[in-house]
C-alpha cells in the first residue's frame, strides 16, 4: 500500500471527524441562542407585578397573572380528560386487546399523533365551541387533551409491555383475575416510568399554542368560569410578540422564560424522576 | 380491598373494569372518526364550490369570494423541504457523532442538549424567529447569499429577514432532535459485526460508516426524515410568525410565502362567510391528508428497523 | 508471505474488568496456531488484540505489545495494520447491502485498487482460494445475503484474503456453521496456510487437533500451555491441560 494512499486516507477520516463536531455544534448553537436571549430580554421585565397583574393598556404596566393561571387551569383540565382515558386505552392494548384490536388502536393513536396540532384545535372548534356557542377553557383542555392522548397510550402500552410476563403469570397462578393482576402487579411495577411518561407529556403540551387560538381563545382578564374564554401564557406571549408595541415585545420575552423555566422544570423533574425509581 | 371483593364476584369486577378500558380505546376511535368526518363534512361547500381548482387556484381573495390553496401548500412543502434539508444534513452528522465515536466523553452531553431543543415551544421559537433570526437573515445572511449566489433565482431580491428562508430555518432547528433520535436509533440497531468486518478490513472510521454504517441504516434514515417531514408540514406558531404571511408564489427564498397551517391560525376566526370558512376547513383537511400520508410512510420505514432490532437482540 | 506475530506482556481490559493477564505468545510464520480454552477465557480478546479491534470497543484499554516482524503494531498506524492482518469472524457479516463481488471487491476498493480488470482479477484469485468460485461464478452481482451460511462464511475469507494479508485471524470461524461447511473450511486452512500466518480460536478440539500445528491454551485470561499440537493432545505437561483436552471440564 503506498504511503501517500495511506495519508490521504487518514486526512480523509481526520477531515470527516471535524465535519461531525462542526455540525454537533451547529445543532447546539441556536439552543444556546435562544435560551441566552430568552434570558437576558426575560429577565429586565421580571418582577413579582409580572406575576401578580392582569395585562395593561399600552403604556401602562401590567402582567401575566391570569394567563399563568389560566395556562395551570387549562393542562389541568386537560390531563384530567386525557390521562384515564390514555392511560386505561394503554393498559387495554396491552393487558387485554387481542393482536388485531391492538393493532388498530395502535394505528389509530399514530394517526392521531400525526395531526398538526392546529387541526386538533379546529376538530374542537367544529364541534365544542359551536355546541356550545363560546369559546372556552373547557374547549381549550379538550383540543390539550387530544394532542396529549396518543403519546400516552403508546407509552403506556410499551411500558406494560416491558414488565416480565412471568410476575403475570406468577400472579395468575396464584388465583388472581386479569384485573387483580394488572391493579396490583403489572401497574406498580411500571409505574415510575409510566409517571415520568406522564409528565413529559405535559410539559409538551404546556406551551402548545395553535390548537389554543380558536378553542380557549384568550382573556385579557381573569378567567369567567370553565365555559368562558380564558387566557393562556402561549396565547399571551403571541399576541404580544406579533403586537408593534416596545413593551408589549418585552413582556412577550418575560412570558417565554416563565413557559420555558416551567417546562424546563416539568422534564428536568420527570427525568429524575425515571431515574432514580428505574435504578 | 377486601369488602369489595366480597360484594362483587371476582369475575364480574374483572368484566367492568375491562369493558371501561374498551371503552376508552373506542374513544380513540370515535376522536379519528369525527376529526375526518368534521373535516369533510364542513370542507363540502368549498369543495362543491371549487373542486379541484381549489388546489391549483393561486388568488385568495376573501373579499370577492375566490379561494385558491396553493400559495399555502407551496409556502408548506417548500418551507418544510428547506427545515428537511437543512436538518437532515446537521442531524445525521450528529447521530453518527453519536453513535460511532462511542470513546469521546462530550458525547452524553451534546446527546442531552440536541433533546433540549424538543422541549422549547414553538411560541418561543417564533419569538425568537421574529427578534433574533430574521434581523440576522436580513442583515448578514441574505446580502452575502444574494451577493454570492444571487445568479440564482432561489437568492435575488430585496431580503426581508422574515420569509421562506426564516420560516425552513426555524422548522430545521425544531425538526432536528427528531432526525437525530430517530438516526441514531436506527444507527445503534447495526450489528456490531458489520463495524468489525469493515474495521479488520483496514478501514478508517470514516470509511466504516459509509461501508457498514450507512447501507444498513439507509431505510431508517429515510423514515426518519418522513417523520420529520410529517412534523414541520403541521407546525404552526413558529412559522405563522416568521413566514411573512402573504398569500404569494415566489421563486426567492426571501420573499414571504404563507403556509396552510399559518392561514388557518391567522384567518379562522376573521372568516366572515361561510364558503371563506369552509376554505379554511378544506385547507385543514388537506394538511391531515398530508402528514397522515408521510407519517404513515415513516412508520413503515422506522417500524422494520425496529422489528429488525427486536431479532438481532 | 506470513510474518510472525509476537505478543509480550499482553493485558486487556474492559473498563475495570480485567480480560487477559499478562500474556505473551509467539505466533510463527506460515503456520497455523490455534487458541483453545472454555468460553470467557479472553481467547477472542486475545486476538482482538493482534489487529488492534479491541480497542475500538468502547472502556476497552490494554497493555503490551504485538511485534509483526519486529514492528510493534501499537505504534504503527492502526489502518495498515488491519489491512496487514486479515480478520474472519465466529457469526459470517458480508455486507449485506454489497453484492458478493462487491464484498470481496471492497477491501481493494479501499486501498485505491479502481481498475475493472485488476479487481475482477483479484476478486476471482481470492474466491477461488476460498473455493467459493464455482459456486457463485455466474451470479456474482447478486446480494451476499443470498448465500447459505457457510458459503457466507467463505465470502469473508474470501474478503478478508482479497486484499493480501500477511496474517489471518480466525475467530470461531466455523462454530455457527454445518459440518461440511466446517470442513471445507479446514480444508481451506490447510491449502492456504503456505502463504499466510493462521490463528485460530477455536472450542472445538479435533478442529484445533486437525489443523494446528501448534495449539495455546488459555484459561481465565492466561496461557496454561503451549506447545506442539501433537503434544498437547497426547502429553499434557500441565493438569488443567490434560483436564481440558480429555473433556473432564469445558
Amino acid at each position: 500500500m503506498s504511503h501517500r494512499l495511506l495519508l490521504w486516507r487518514r486526512l480523509k477520516n481526520q477531515v470527516f471527524f471535524t465535519l461531525l463536531v462542526f455540525m454537533s455544534l451547529i445543532a447546539l448553537f441556536p439552543l444556546f441562542n435562544i435560551l441566552w436571549y430568552v434570558i437576558s430580554r426575560g429577565l429586565p421585565e421580571l418582577s413579582i407585578r409580572f406575576f401578580t397583574r392582569l395585562p395593561g393598556p399600552v403604556g401602562m404596566v401590567g402582567g401575566m397573572a391570569n394567563a399563568i393561571v389560566g395556562t395551570l387551569i387549562v393542562v389541568s383540565l386537560a390531563c384530567l380528560i386525557a390521562i384515564p382515558i390514555g392511560v386505561g386505552a394503554g393498559i387495554y392494548m396491552a393487558e387485554y386487546a387481542d393482536d388485531r384490536f391492538a393493532a388498530v388502536c395502535r394505528f389509530l393513536a399514530d394517526v392521531l399523533s400525526g395531526v398538526p396540532s392546529i387541526v386538533a384545535g379546529l376538530m374542537v372548534y367544529a364541534t365544542v365551541v359551536i355546541w356550545m356557542h363560546s369559546y372556552s377553557a373547557f374547549a381549550g383542555a379538550l383540543s390539550l387533551a387530544l394532542l396529549m392522548l396518543p403519546t400516552l397510550m403508546r407509552t403506556t402500552e410499551q411500558m406494560l409491555l416491558m414488565v416480565d410476563t412471568s410476575l403475570r403469570e406468577g400472579a395468575f397462578a396464584l388465583g388472581a383475575t386479569r384485573f387483580q393482576t394488572t391493579v396490583q402487579v403489572v401497574l406498580p411495577t411500571a409505574a415510575s416510568g409510566l409517571i415520568t411518561a406522564v409528565m413529559l407529556s405535559i410539559g409538551r403540551v404546556m406551551g402548545e399554542t395553535a390548537p389554543l387560538l380558536f378553542t380557549a381563545f384568550g382573556n385579557s382578564f381573569w378567567q369567567d368560569g370553565l365555559n368562558a374564554p380564558i387566557a393562556a401564557l402561549p396565547l399571551q406571549i403571541f399576541v404580544y410578540a406579533t403586537s408593534p408595541y416596545p413593551q408589549w415585545q418585552a413582556q412577550a420575552w418575560t412570558g417565554a422564560l416563565t413557559l420555558l423555566a416551567i417546562i424546563l422544570v416539568i422534564n428536568i423533574a420527570a427525568r429524575a424522576f425515571g431515574r432514580g425509581k428505574l435504578r | 380491598m377486601k369488602s369489595i371483593w366480597s360484594a362483587w364476584s371476582k369475575n364480574q369486577l374483572d368484566r367492568l373494569f375491562s369493558s371501561i378500558l374498551l371503552t376508552f380505546c373506542l374513544v380513540i376511535i370515535l376522536i379519528v372518526g369525527t376529526i375526518v368526518y368534521e373535516l369533510v363534512s364542513r370542507s363540502a361547500l368549498a369543495i362543491l364550490h371549487f373542486g379541484f381548482h381549489f388546489l391549483t387556484g393561486q388568488v385568495w381573495d376573501p373579499v370577492h369570494q375566490v379561494f385558491g390553496a396553493l400559495p399555502f401548500i407551496y409556502g408548506t412543502v417548500v418551507s418544510s423541504v428547506i427545515g428537511v434539508i437543512l436538518a437532515s444534513i446537521v442531524g445525521i452528522a450528529t447521530a453518527i457523532l453519536l453513535t460511532q465515536y462511542g470513546s469521546w466523553r462530550w458525547l452524553d452531553l451534546i446527546s442531552i442538549l440536541v433533546e433540549l431543543l424538543a422541549a422549547i415551544p414553538s411560541v418561543v421559537y417564533g419569538l425568537w424567529g421574529i427578534f433574533i433570526l430574521a434581523p440576522w437573515l436580513r442583515q448578514s445572511v441574505e446580502p452575502i447569499l444574494n451577493r454570492g449566489l444571487g445568479f440564482l433565482p432561489l437568492f435575488q431580491g430585496q431580503g426581508y429577514g422574515v420569509g421562506m428562508l426564516a420560516a425552513g430555518i426555524i422548522l430545521a432547528v425544531m425538526i432536528l432532535p427528531t432526525i437525530t433520535a430517530v438516526v441514531r436509533d436506527v444507527m445503534q440497531a447495526v450489528p456490531n459485526e458489520l463495524k468489525d468486518g469493515a474495521l479488520a478490513l483496514g478501514a478508517t472510521k470514516q470509511e466504516m460508516v459509509s461501508l457498514a454504517i450507512l447501507p444498513q441504516a439507509k431505510r431508517g434514515i429515510l423514515g426518519a426524515i418522513m417523520l420529520a417531514l410529517g412534523r414541520a408540514l403541521g407546525e404552526t406558531m413558529a412559522v405563522t410568525m416568521v413566514i411573512g404571511n402573504r398569500p404569494q408564489i415566489a421563486a426567492s427564498l426571501f420573499a414571504p410565502g404563507y403556509s396552510m397551517a399559518s392561514v388557518i391560525a391567522n384567518e379562522f376566526t376573521e372568516a366572515t362567510s361561510k364558503l371563506y370558512e369552509s376554505s379554511l376547513y378544506e385547507i385543514g383537511l388537506v394538511l391531515f391528508l398530508l402528514t397522515v400520508v408521510f407519517y404513515s410512510l415513516a412508520r413503515l420505514l422506522v417500524w422494520r428497523i425496529r422489528l429488525q432490532m427486536r431479532v438481532n437482540a | 508471505m506470513g510474518k510472525t506475530v509476537v505478543a509480550e506482556h499482553l493485558s486487556a481490559f474492559f473498563g475495570e474488568h480485567q480480560i487477559l493477564h499478562d500474556v505473551s505468545l509467539e505466533m510463527q510464520a506460515n503456520q497455523v496456531t490455534a487458541i483453545i480454552g472454555p468460553s470467557g477465557c479472553g481467547k477472542s480478546t486475545f486476538i482482538r488484540c493482534m489487529n488492534r479491534l479491541h480497542e475500538t470497543v468502547a472502556r476497552a484499554t490494554m497493555t503490551g505489545r504485538v511485534l509483526l516482524d519486529d514492528e510493534n503494531v501499537y505504534e504503527a498506524n492502526s489502518v495498515w495494520v488491519r489491512r496487514t492482518i486479515g480478520m474472519v469472524f465466529q457469526k459470517p457479516n458480508p455486507f449485506p447491502a454489497m453484492s458478493i463481488f462487491d464484498n470481496v471487491a471492497a477491501g481493494l476498493r479501499l486501498n485505491g485498487i479502481r481498475k475493472k480488470s485488476v479487481l475482477a482479477e483479484q476478486v476471482e484469485r481470492s474466491l477461488h482460494m476460498s473455493a467459493l468460485w464455482d459456486e457463485v461464478k455466474d451470479r456474482l452481482s447478486a446480494p451476499s445475503a443470498s448465500l447459505s451460511g457457510g458459503q457466507q462464511q467463505r465470502l469473508c475469507i474470501a474478503r478478508a484474503l482479497a486484499i493480501e494479508p500477511a496474517v489471518l485471524l480466525m475467530d470461531e470461524p466455523a462454530s455457527a456453521l454445518d459440518p461440511i461447511s466446517t470442513l471445507r473450511i479446514e480444508e481451506l486452512i490447510e491449502e492456504i496456510k503456505c502463504q499466510y500466518t493462521i490463528v485460530i480460536v477455536t472450542h472445538n478440539l479435533q478442529q484445533a487437533a486437525r489443523v494446528a500445528d501448534t495449539t495455546a491454551f488459555f484459561l481465565s485470561g492466561e496461557i496454561i500451555e503451549y506447545g506442539r499440537t501433537t503434544d498437547m493432545f497426547t502429553t499434557p505437561s500441565d493438569k488443567r491441560t490434560e483436564d481440558y483436552v480429555t473433556g473432564r471440564f469445558g
